[in-house]
C-alpha cells in the first residue's frame, strides 16, 4: 500500500485501484476543535480536485478536494458521531471515505510522505 | 497582509505558543492550545485576553458628556464618576458607525472603541465634537481582559490599590463600574466589565508595563491565555454583537435589538443623530430584527448565508454562526423580518445549495454571570 498527499493538505491510501481518503495531521492542526465533518455517499462520482466533503471547525467551514476521480464506495460513518475523531487520529480512524479510482495516473505529481514534509516545512 | 503592526504583548504570545493571524491591522493571537478547550475554561476558571488592539480615547474639556450625547444615544451627563454605559456612535441616518464603552472618569471621559474602526472613530469624533474637548487618543496604553468565575478571585491576588486612597480594591465593583489603581508602582485603569458575558476585568495598563502584568496574571493558577477565536465564540453565546458582522451604519440600534441603549431622557428629548428615524423605529417596528437562532443539527452556518422565506426569497442573512462550545451546539445570529423574529420561530437558512432549520431563541443563549449588585 502506498501513500500519498496533495497541497490542500489530503492524504490518499492506495492498494490496486482502490483508495481512502483522509486530511493530515497539519492540516487538523490548522483547522483546531473538528466539530462536523460532511462526507460523501456511497455512489458519489468524484472528480480529481473537485469539493467531496466539508469540515467545520468551532470557528470555520473549509472544503476537502478530491485527490483523484472515481466512485465513493464508503464514507465514514463514524464521523457523524464523533467529528474529533479528525483531530484525534486524523491519518487512520479519522480518514473521510473510500473510493474506487477510474485513472491511476492521476497519482502521479502527488508526493510521497518525504516530499509533503518538505512542503510543509516550507509552509 | 505583511503589513499588520506588532502589540506590546507579541513576543509574549508566540512565547506562550499562540498562533498569530492579522487582525484588525495588528499581529494577533488566535488561539493557544485550542478555541474549544480555552473557550471552556474562561467559562469555568478565568482567561486572560490581549485587548490591545481596540481604541482607547479619553475626552477633556467642560461639556464633553453634552457634546457626545450630540452623537451616541445614551444619557453620558447623567453617568456618575466611576460608571460604564455602553453606546452607539450613531450616523446622521442612525446607522452604528460603532459600538463602545464610555466611563466618567471623573475630569474626563474614556472610551474604548473598536480596533478595527478606532481610525475611522477618531475623525468621526473630531468632525462631531466642538472644537474646544480635546479628543486623546492612549495610543501608547495597552488593555487586557481577565473573565470568567475566578477573575474576582484570581486579581484579589495581586497587590492593587486605589489611587483615591480610600482602601478599595477592583473586586469592589459591581458590572459596569471602574477607577483608577496603582500595581507595582504602574497606574491601571480597571473596570469591572468584559466581552464573555462572565463577571470579569478589563485592564488598561501602559504599553511598557504589559508585559509584567499579564505574566503575573497568567502565573495564577486559575488563569490561561486565551485567544480571539474563543473571544468570538464567548460573546456569540452572550449574545453580543461583533461590530462589522452583526452591526454596522446600515444598521440601528433598533434592527440590531440594541434598544436598552437609548436611554429614557434621550428619547424623550430626541436630540441625537439619527433620532427620528430611530424613534419611529421603536415605535412601529424596524423591517428587520437581529434574532439568536439555534441551528438543528451538528453543521454550523456561518457569515452570510441568506435566510430564506417560504417562496426561496432571500429576506435577510446570517451575521454571526458558529459551533458553540458550551452549549455543544451551532448557534447564529441573524437579521430576519421582524415579523419572523419572535423566539420559537422556524427559520431556514441557505449554505452551499443546502437548507437550514434555525429557532429564533432569546440570547444570551448562555446566561450572563455579571457581578450585579444585590436587589433591594
Amino acid at each position: 500500500m502506498a501513500r500519498y498527499f496533495t497541497e490542500e493538505h489530503e492524504w490518499i491510501d492506495v492498494e490496486g485501484e482502490s483508495a481512502t481518503v483522509g486530511i493530515t495531521d497539519y492540516a487538523q492542526e490548522q483547522l483546531g476543535d473538528i466539530v462536523f465533518v460532511e462526507v460523501p455517499e456511497a455512489g458519489t462520482v468524484v472528480e480529481k480536485g473537485g469539493e467531496v466533503a466539508v469540515v467545520e471547525s468551532v470557528k470555520a467551514a473549509s472544503d476537502v478536494y478530491s485527490p483523484v476521480s472515481g466512485e465513493v464506495t464508503e464514507g465514514n460513518s463514524a464521523l457523524e458521531d464523533e467529528p474529533a475523531l479528525v483531530n484525534s487520529s486524523p491519518e487512520e480512524e479519522g480518514w473521510f471515505y473510500r473510493l474506487t479510482m477510474s485513472d491511476s495516473s492521476e497519482l502521479e505529481g502527488l508526493m510521497n510522505e518525504a516530499a509533503y514534509k518538505d512542503y510543509v516545512d516550507s509552509l | 497582509m505583511t503589513d499588520a503592526k506588532t502589540l506590546p504583548l507579541d513576543q509574549w504570545h508566540r512565547g506562550n505558543g499562540a498562533r498569530m493571524v492579522p487582525f484588525a491591522g495588528y499581529e494577533m493571537p488566535i488561539q493557544y492550545e485550542g478555541i474549544m478547550a480555552e473557550h471552556l475554561w474562561t467559562r469555568e476558571s478565568a482567561g486572560l485576553f490581549d485587548v490591545s488592539h481596540m481604541g482607547q480615547v479619553e475626552l477633556w474639556g467642560e461639556g464633553a458628556a453634552e457634546a457626545l450625547e450630540a452623537i451616541v444615544p445614551g444619557d453620558i451627563s447623567a453617568l456618575k464618576p466611576g460608571r460604564i454605559r455602553y453606546t452607539l456612535l450613531l450616523n446622521e441616518g442612525g446607522g452604528i458607525v460603532d459600538d463602545l464603552m464610555v466611563t466618567n472618569a471623573g475630569d474626563h471621559l474614556y472610551l474604548v472603541v473598536n480596533g478595527a474602526t478606532k481610525a475611522g472613530d477618531l475623525d468621526f469624533l473630531r468632525t462631531h465634537l466642538p472644537d474646544d474637548i480635546e479628543i486623546r487618543h492612549l495610543e501608547d496604553q495597552a488593555l487586557l481582559a481577565l473573565q470568567g468565575p475566578k477573575a474576582a478571585e484570581t486579581l484579589a491576588r495581586l497587590d492593587i490599590t486605589a489611587m483615591s486612597g480610600d482602601g478599595s480594591t477592583p473586586g469592589d465593583f459591581y458590572f459596569m463600574q471602574g477607577g483608577g489603581f496603582e500595581w507595582e508602582g504602574v497606574t491601571i485603569g480597571v473596570s469591572r466589565s468584559g466581552y464573555t458575558g462572565e463577571d470579569g476585568f478589563e485592564i488598561s495598563v501602559p504599553g511598557d508595563a504589559v508585559e509584567k502584568l499579564a505574566t503575573a496574571l497568567a502565573e495564577q493558577p486559575e488563569v490561561k491565555p486565551i485567544g480571539l477565536g474563543a473571544r468570538d465564540s464567548l460573546r456569540l453565546e452572550a449574545g453580543l454583537p461583533l461590530y462589522g458582522h452583526d452591526i454596522d451604519e446600515d444598521t440601528t440600534p433598533i434592527a440590531a435589538d440594541l434598544g436598552f441603549a437609548i436611554s429614557k431622557k434621550r428619547r424623550e428629548d430626541g436630540d441625537f443623530h439619527g433620532a427620528e428615524r430611530i424613534l419611529q423605529e421603536r415605535e412601529s417596528g424596524s423591517i428587520a430584527k437581529r434574532v439568536g437562532l439555534v441551528i438543528e443539527g451538528r453543521q454550523p452556518v456561518r457569515e452570510g448565508a441568506p435566510v430564506l422565506n417560504a417562496n426561496g426569497d432571500a429576506v435577510g442573512k446570517v451575521t454571526s454562526g458558529g459551533f458553540a462550545p458550551s452549549l455543544q451546539k451551532p448557534i447564529a445570529m441573524a437579521y430576519v423580518p421582524t415579523a419572523s423574529a419572535e423566539p420559537g420561530t422556524e427559520i431556514t437558512v441557505e449554505q452551499r445549495g443546502k437548507l437550514f432549520t434555525g429557532i429564533v431563541t432569546p440570547m444570551p443563549f448562555v446566561p450572563h454571570h455579571y457581578h450585579r449588585p444585590p436587589k433591594a
